[in-house]
This record gives C-alpha cells, structure tokens and sequence, in this order.
C-alpha cells in the first residue's frame, strides 16, 4: 500500500444539479505515468481542479501518500506536494522565463529566507538568490529552455511556453506532478521532445505524473494506465492498450 | 416624519445616479468614476439656460440632452479603445474622466458656488410634519422613472439585448447583438438618469459648482454596491437606504459630523459580509 | 561570499543610479543652502518633493507590484500627518532636539498607519479591482472625517502644528526628508528585488498560476498594505512638521488620486519612473501656483486628467499597441540594426511567434478552465435533518 502516492475516494463535484464529475476513484503509484483521458467536456480539467483544490469537491475525498488533502487551499496543497501546469497556459507573462522557476522555487526549505532579511540585504540574502539561480537554471535544463531564460516568458514560442509550465511546477519540488495537456498545440516532433523530457522527468525525480492528453500517440507511448472520462464518470481504467481499446471508449470517442 | 420624507428623496436622488453606476457596470464591466460629473454637467446646463433667461422645461431637456451626448462621447472616446485591456487601465481613465471634467467646467464657470434657483414649490403639512414639495415631487418621478426603466429592461428588445450583453458578451456578439451599440445606448441612459438627477439635486440644494458630482456620486455607487451591482431593483434599494441613513444620521447631533463615516463604513461591511450585495444573487438580474 | 556580493545585481550601476542621482541632489541642495541661495520657498519645494518620492514610491508598490488600486493613500498619510505630529508634539515639551522628536514620531506615524494598512488590507483579501478601489477610497474619507471630528486635533481648524514645525533656526527639514528618501528607496528595491518582490509580481501577472505555486498570496497582499502604509504615514509626519495646522482638507481622495497620477506618468512597476514624476509634479504645481490666480489653478488637474487618460491609453489600447511597438526605442534600435530578414528568422525569432498561426486560439475556445474570481465554492452542506 505504502507506494501509492495518489487515491482519490468517490470524488466529485456537482455545479447547482449538474454532476461535473463523480465518483471518480483513482490509485497512482509512485513512479507512475498515469493517463487521464476523456473527450472534450468530460471533466478532466475538473478532476485537477479538484485535486488543487481550486474547487473543492462535493463528494469523496483525496489523499497524497496517505494524508487527506480535501478541505485544504491551493497554496496548502502545493506545498504538500501536489503541483500542476493549465491547460490556457498561465505564466506569469511579464516576468523573465527564469524568473518563472524562481517563483515555482519559493517555498522550498533549503530557500528559506524572510522578508526582512531581504530588506536589509543581509548576507544570507545574496546567498540564498545564487543558490536559487543555481537551482532554476539546473531546472530549466532539463526542459531545454536554459539558453532562454532571459527572454520574457510571453515572447516564448508556444511549445516552450508549455515546457516552462512543466519546468515551473517542477519547481515546487512536488511528489505528484499534474500535466493538463502538456503537448496541446505541438508539432510531431516536439511532442517527440516532451515525450522524453516527461521521462527524464520520471526518471530523475522519482516523480509520479499525471497527465491529461488528447493526442492518443502521447498517452499510449508514456502512460502505463489511464482513466477514461466521459461524461463525468468513470468509462474504463487500467492498462493503457486494454482501456483505450475497450468499445464502450471507441463508442464514447467516435460515437456508434 | 419629515425627516424619513427628506431621507426618501434623497435616497431618490442616489438611487437614480446608483441606476448609472449598476447599469453601465453590468454591461461595460467598469467602474465609471465620472458619472458623477455628469450630473455636475447637467446642472451647470441648467444654470446656464436658467441665466441666458430659457424657461424651466428647455433647461430640463437641454441638460438631458447634454448629458446623453457627453456621456455617449465619452464612452467613445475614453473608454472604447481600453475595451479588452486590464480593468486598472479602465478605472484610472475614468479617474482622470472625471477630473477632466471637473477641471473644464472650473475652467469655465470658477471655483465658487453658482446660484440656481430652479421653483420654489413650498410646503405642505402631511400626517402632521412639514414635508418640502419638491421631496414629493422627487419622489414621485423617480419612482415613475425607476419603473419605466425597469419595464424597458424587461419587455423592450433593446432592453433584453442589455440583459443578454451583460451576461456574456461573446455569446451576446453571436446571437446578432451588436455590443458597441448597446453599451452606447446603456451610457445614454445613464447619463439621462444622471441628469433627472441633478434636476432633483437642484430642487434640494440650488447651487452649483464643479465638485457638485464627485461626493453625490461616490455615495451613489455605494449605494450601488450595498444593494449589489448590477441589480435595478437593488440600486434603488441602496440608494433609498443610504439616503434615509444620511438624513438620520444628521440628525442625530452626535452622529452628525460622522455621516460620511457611518454610510462608507456600511459599504466596508456589507462588502466584508456579503461581498454581492444585499440583492445581488448568483443569478441575479443583471443589466 | 564578499565578491559574490559585490558581483550580485545590487551593485550594477543602472540599479543604484537613482541612489546617486538623489544623493547629488541633496549635496547640491545642502551645498546651495550654507552658500544662502536657498530661498524658504524652494526649500518648502524640496520638502514637498520628498514626501511626494516617498507617496508615490510606495503607493507604487500597491498598484504598480501588486497590482490593486488603492484610492486611500492620503488617508494613511493623513493618519501620519495627525497622530505622528501629535507625539511630536507630545514629546516636543520633553525633548528639547526637534529632529530627535521628529525621528522617534517618524517612527510611531509610520508604524500606527501600517496598524491602519493592516485594517484596509484585510478587505482587499476578498475584494478586488474596482471593489477594493471604492473600500481603499472609502477608508481614506472615513480617517478624515474621522480626525476632522476628534476633540484633541483642532476639528476643523486643522491641527496646530507649530511647536514642532521646521523653522529657519534649525536644521533644514529637506536634509531629514531626503536621506529618508535614499532609505525608503534602499528598502523598497531591496523588496521588490527579491523572492518576496517576485512572488508578489508574480500575484499580479496571474494570481491564480501564483496560488498554485504555493504563493502565500494572504500574506503578500497584507505585506504590501501594510509596508505602502508604513512609508504613507512616514510622508504624512513630514507634512505635518512643515506646515501648520494640518488641515483634513488636504487628505481628500484628490491627493491620493495626484500620487496615483505621479506613479502612472512615472509608469506602474518603475521605482525611478516614480521619482521622476514625483519631482515634476511639486515643481509643476509650485509654478503654476506662482504664475495663475485663482480659477485657472484647475488648470493644474486639467493636466493631471489628460496625463492620466493620455497615459493609460496610449499604453494599453490593443489598437495602439502596433503604433506604440514603432516608436518603442527598442523598434527603433531593431530597426537600425535590421538588415534583410529571412522568413526563416522570422520563424524562429520569438518576438514573431505570435504571428505564426497555432493552436493557441482554438483552445481558447475549447477551454474550460477557470477565471480568477469564478472560483466554485459549494455551498456548506447542510447539518443533518435531525
């Protein structure tokens, strides 16, 4: 039990007397790329709105490595280790690409540093920004944006600005990463890119990632299961083939 | 008693500049800061037809007729090329609106009070308290035009345009609407109602200057919020509210002096308690 | 560790120039004054330019980094004005110095109006945009009428400041405002230079990407009322040692919308943009009060009202925003730069990205993701019908 990172019990929300999402139960183990798919409207972004706790569910209840999260704020809830990137991408646009990493490092213990001791600029200031470039920039390695991280965060090109969303909630040294369609809006071959740099990600970090995705290719050939979302309920879950190729999903996607 | 009437008709006052605030805030999404001085631009209008020697209706309909044009001019001029663009850029634009216009008519007319002196109608005894006819008078118009307005949003296609504009713009632009006319039409509205309300304001206090507005106005849009924006029925509720608060408060000798604080704080609270107003709902009538 | 900092972003010259440009200015100034060329009208001049520095530096930090509009920052210096005045003068008949009176009531004004920042900020936690802009403006009438009513400072005859007003015998007041100036400006950049200045840019840009960062966003929104307060009252005990009597008059919501005016032409976010415009505008008043009579002083907000329209139009009209790129010195070094571009370039240079159709606009449309301010909040359920 003890390498489940994620379970989610019954969750569910419902808007006035529409249902957005229920019962949705979920098990993520550590390590684990995890797929959650869905046509449009199914409520996906929903399920990550909940898991932030942007919305707070009206039903079930949600844990990260055994500790109940529902009730608790969306900045509560990045510091216990759940961190996302949106589906609009939302980069703080006036900022430099670095600077976006700097704000996703902000909490992290090892940068710990109160206001007043930047007001007066004591020594422990200057020490805790370098070590906090180090870091951002070691980060935006991986993504590939290192060369970029002058530039202004709304003058990157589409697909980086996606990779700056990922760098930045990586940033906040999460457990649990959310990637609400990480490859919207990429050509083949950058998907190509995120596909590897999602795994490195998995591989360096220890990360555990779930991911929204439209583009079929991308799930099948990262997720090892996936959840199938219509309509707000649970359609199929399990192994990714076995799940994608269940009828009841083909029937849900393509119709009859 | 007569003390409840004049807090009435003043209310009366503040509901119709309230009308403007919560009218054009449902549709344009902004705080317009001037509409306050539109009211000083109807009643210096007045002033100036009353002082070339025009009779009292010409001055009532040129003073509406001014302040519909500055209204509609200003939207266009000021406020239409921000349209999409961050809400503080709108709010200090309409800041610098209302100065502009402070500024012009001080320009003109001079700092001091000006003297209008629209009719004196007297009093009359009623349940046994003297009660000013013009508090009457205002009463019963703005009564009669907070219906007819309501009766317009409701039942004319313009009117239901406003309703569909104010609840999305986008969708409002794909059922055929044409957005800029209608926002044009709420700001002319507005401004009518502005100008009602310096009519009335004249009644009560029959003097002019270029600050007329902003103090009348702020109060209005208090007024506004405490009955929650972009609801009709509640602009009229809170701009009676606050009216009779401030007639009663400045009776009472201890609380006089503190008028302004007790109706600004009310705002502070309300929007602490009930961040939309007292009738402002989740789907509230919006215009 | 010394070199390191010495290398830091502190020390590059385009970030301490104002430092020096202020601190030449007071040397010029001092210089000027123990020559006796310094007449008391520009002396009262340079006074009003500090506090104006001091105002409109912080009130930047609120609407320029924050990004809210306040409309009550006269109110928090009229808090300084009456109540730091008011322990100077306490003190002034126990203390003899009256810049060791000054420094301590500095200190209390500042502190007491950051106690009022705190008060203001906690609304500005559920409100937003223009609802905090009427609560901040409604705040600012209610400490005026406020002090305009209160027995001990004077009622409507203002409060009597002589006692502890700067005179020609002492030390001139401008020195004092102005090395107050260099610290207000040393700890204001030091802010916004740091983690806790980006992740308060980082509210404004997007406050919901910053919650999701874990940016206590609570406790900025508070940290920036209650500092902007702090430096307000600073301003406002200036004021009330070089005039006399405070008047409640002064602290309208037309002085706070002048320092909005000051931090808008300096331009929101520009600490030196602020310093500026904090400087012309004293000047511009002081000239136009010596040069119109009367009426013609509404000149004064004519100006202010077409600079403010002026300015934020011209900088956020999407219609412009093709005009003002052609005239940004940057078009125009790129534009002496440039040679023959290829479309390939074009393709691969950011600055163009924007051009190039993707998928961007369609999933705009698709999204159903959340706007600040829509968030869903069930209603509490229901206890048990029992």
């Amino acid at each position: 039990m003890s390498d489940i990172v994620l379970r989610t019990e019954d969750l569910g929300i419902s808007f006035g007397g529409l249902k957005a999402v229920q019962s949705v139960n979920l098990e993520i183990k550590k390590k684990q790329l995890y797929g959650l798919v869905g046509p449009n409207g199914a409520g996906k972004t929903t399920v990550f709105n909940l898991l932030t706790g942007v919305y707070q569910p009206t039903t079930g209840t949600f844990y990260l490595n055994g500790e109940e999260l529902k009730g608790k704020t969306q900045e509560q809830i990045n510091r216990k280790g759940i961190a996302r990137t949106f589906q609009n991408i939302r980069l703080f646009n006036n900022m430099s690409v670095i600077r976006n990493v700097l704000v996703g490092l902000h909490n992290q213990p090892e940068f710990k540093c109160n206001p007043f001791v930047s007001l007066f600029r004591l020594p422990k200031h200057y020490d805790t920004e370098n070590r906090m470039r180090e870091k951002a920039k070691e980060i935006l390695r991986i993504v590939g944006l290192e060369e970029e991280r002058n530039n202004l965060a709304c003058n990157l090109p589409y697909g980086k600005q996606r990779k700056l969303e990922i760098a930045r909630a990586l940033a906040t040294n999460p457990t649990l990463l959310l990637l609400d369609e990480p490859a919207a809006g990429m050509n083949p071959h950058e998907t190509e890119d995120l596909m590897h740099i999602v795994r490195k990600i998995r591989d360096d970090f220890d990360m555990t990632i779930l991911l929204i995705e439209h583009d079929m290719k991308f799930v099948s050939g990262l997720c090892d299961e996936v959840t199938v979302l219509n309509f707000g309920t649970v359609l199929a879950q399990g192994d990714t083939n076995t799940a994608l190729n269940d009828p009841e999903v083909i029937k849900a996607y393509i119709g009859e | 008693m007569s003390i409840l009437f004049d807090g009435l008709s003043l209310g009366a006052i503040y509901a119709l500049i309230a009308l403007g605030y919560t009218m054009v805030y449902g549709i344009a999404k902004m705080l317009n800061f001037a509409h306050g001085d539109i009211i000083m631009v109807g009643a210096y209008s007045v002033f100036v037809t009353l002082a070339s020697g025009g009779h009292i209706a010409l001055a009532c309909i040129l003073s509406i007729v001014l302040c519909v044009i500055m209204g509609v001019v200003v939207e266009k001029v000021a406020y239409k090329p921000l349209r999409g663009s961050s809400p503080l850029a709108v709010l200090i634009t309409a800041i610098g609106v209302s100065y502009l216009l402070q500024s012009i008519s001080q320009l003109i007319f001079g700092a001091d009070p000006k003297n209008v002196t629209i009719a004196s109608l007297g009093a009359v005894t009623l349940f046994g308290a003297k009660i000013s006819v013009s508090s009457i008078v205002t009463l019963v118009i703005g009564a009669v035009i907070m219906a007819a307005l309501t009766v317009f949003v409701k039942k004319t296609r313009t009117g239901r345009a406003m309703v569909a504009v104010s609840e999305d713009k986008g969708a409002a632009m794909l059922m055929g609407i044409n957005v800029n006319k209608i926002i044009s039409v709420t700001f002319a509205i507005g401004s009518a109602l502005a100008a009602a309300a310096s009519l009335f304001y004249l009644m009560q206090i029959p003097s002019v200057e270029p600050t007329l507005g902003s103090m009348p106005g702020i109060k209005a849009f208090t007024a506004a919020v405490i009955g929650g924006i972009g609801s009709i029925p509640g602009a009229m509720i809170g701009g009676v509210l606050l009216g009779v608060i401030e007639k009663v408060c400045l009776s009472v000798p201890v609380l006089a002096p503190y008028t302004t604080a007790v109706e600004f704080g009310l705002l502070i609270v309300i929007l602490l308690v009930r961040p939309i107003g007292l009738l402002g709902k989740k789907r509230r009538e919006k215009v | 560790m010394i070199k390191s900092i010495l290398k830091s972003d502190d020390f590059k010259l385009k970030n301490c120039i104002n430092y020096i440009v202020v601190a030449v200015a007071l040397v010029a100034a001092c210089t000027l004054h123990g020559m006796g060329e310094l007449k008391t009208s520009y002396m009262n001049l340079l006074v009003q330019i500090g506090y104006s520095i001091i105002l409109a530096v912080s009130l930047n930090l609120v609407v320029g980094f924050l990004g809210e509009l306040s409309l009550g920052h006269a109110g928090f210096m009229c808090v300084g004005a009456y109540l730091g005045t008011f322990i100077s003068m306490q003190l002034s008949e126990v203390i003899e110095s009256k810049i060791i009176c000054l420094l301590i009531s500095m200190l209390c004004g500042g502190v007491i109006a950051a106690v009022f920042g705190f008060l203001v900020g906690l609304p500005a936690l559920r409100l937003k945009g223009d609802y905090l802009a009427i609560v901040t403006l409604a705040f600012g009438e209610i400490i005026r009428t406020i002090f305009k009513n209160l027995p001990w400072f004077g009622k409507a005859m203002g409060l009597s400041t002589g006692a502890v007003k700067f005179t020609k015998k002492d030390t001139p007041l401008f020195i004092i405002v102005f090395i107050t100036v260099l610290v207000v400006l040393f700890l204001v950049q030091n802010l916004v230079r740091s983690k806790h200045g980006r992740a308060i840019t980082a509210i404004r840009d997007n406050e919901i990407a910053a919650k999701a960062m874990g940016i206590n966003v609570t406790f900025y929104k508070l940290f920036v009322f209650v500092i902007a307060a702090f430096f307000a009252g600073v301003a406002g005990v200036f004021y009330g040692h070089y005039t006399t009597p405070v008047m409640y008059t002064f602290f309208s919501y037309n002085y706070s919308i002048e320092i909005l005016v000051m931090v808008v032409l300096g331009g929101m976010g520009s600490i030196n943009g602020s310093i500026i415009a904090a400087t012309l505008i004293p000047i511009i008043n002081f000239k136009l009060q010596e040069k119109l009579p009367g009426d013609l002083a509404a000149l004064k907000f004519l100006i202010y009202a077409l600079i403010l329209i002026g300015i934020v139009i011209f900088n956020n009209a999407p219609k412009l925003a093709p005009i003002k790129e052609k005239i940004s010195i940057k078009a125009i070094i790129a534009k002496l730069t440039a040679k023959n571009r290829k479309p390939e370039d074009i393709l691969n240079d950011p600055a163009h990205w924007d051009k190039i159709p993707t998928k961007i606009s369609m999933d705009e449309v698709l999204s159903t993701d959340i706007q600040p301010g829509n968030e869903y909040v069930p209603d509490k359920p229901e206890k048990g019908g029992k």
